[in-house]
């Protein structure tokens, strides 16, 4: 797996649905196209919610992880 | 994806103005356009005045419903203005004051919370709602 540099951090934990993916959005406005934000979060809704979102978005969800308490997606701005 | 999601607001209290607000803020992070128009009790809940005091829940909510929004309030879950507010940063969000419950409440456009983008009629509303879903709330 390459190393991808994440240009920002949106910190989402304690946050629930929607503003993981609200604040997603946002951040991922202001990212020059091809950079990555990395998202955290601890809502589990999260991983069906950032999949949905970058398939109807473009963008790409290079890697999701999970510890079991903190979700971390990787996403890449198309 | 492209069709905006409208959204009538009657209802005036705070889970139902929660629930619409977050179904606007996801529409709005999917880049979808969203129109809003504020009927009766729900328009009442935006006048400048009045949108940050309690509006109370819905009776099916009861005492274990009241004692579970609070808990998410506490938990750091942002009232539904503020998730309104988000929403309207993030994408093309309009809220629009029916006309005839203007009338009803007696209200003048200067009343309303500056989330609030105009009054219109009906049949605006309509248009604007293009061949999207209506969803009344």
């Amino acid at each position: 797996m390459p190393v991808v540099e994440i240009t920002q951090v949106v910190d989402a934990r304690g946050l629930s649905c929607p503003m993981p993916i609200v604040k997603t959005a946002q951040a991922c406005k202001g990212l020059p196209s091809g950079a990555a934000l990395e998202l955290v979060a601890t809502d589990a809704g999260s991983i069906k919610d950032v999949a949905a979102w970058c398939r109807a978005t473009g963008n790409e969800l290079v890697e999701q992880t999970s510890d079991g308490a903190e979700y971390r997606f990787v996403i890449r701005r198309k | 994806m492209d069709e905006p999601l409208n959204l009538v607001l009657f209802s005036g209290t705070d889970d139902k103005l929660q629930a619409a607000a977050v179904l606007a803020a996801g529409a709005a992070a999917l880049g979808k356009p969203v129109n809003i128009f504020l009927q009766y009790w729900a328009l009442d809940a935006f006048r400048a005045d009045r949108i940050a005091l309690d509006h109370g829940l819905a009776p099916e909510a009861g005492p274990a419903g009241r004692a579970a929004v609070d808990a998410l309030a506490r938990a750091g879950q942002a009232p539904w203005a503020e998730t309104m507010r988000q929403a309207k940063d993030l994408g093309a969000v309009d809220i629009q004051a029916c006309s005839l419950s203007m009338d009803l409440l007696h209200l003048e456009s200067t009343d309303l919370d500056p989330l609030v983008d105009g009054v219109e009629g009906v049949t605006a509303f309509y248009l604007n709602a293009g061949e999207g879903q209506v969803v009344f709330i």
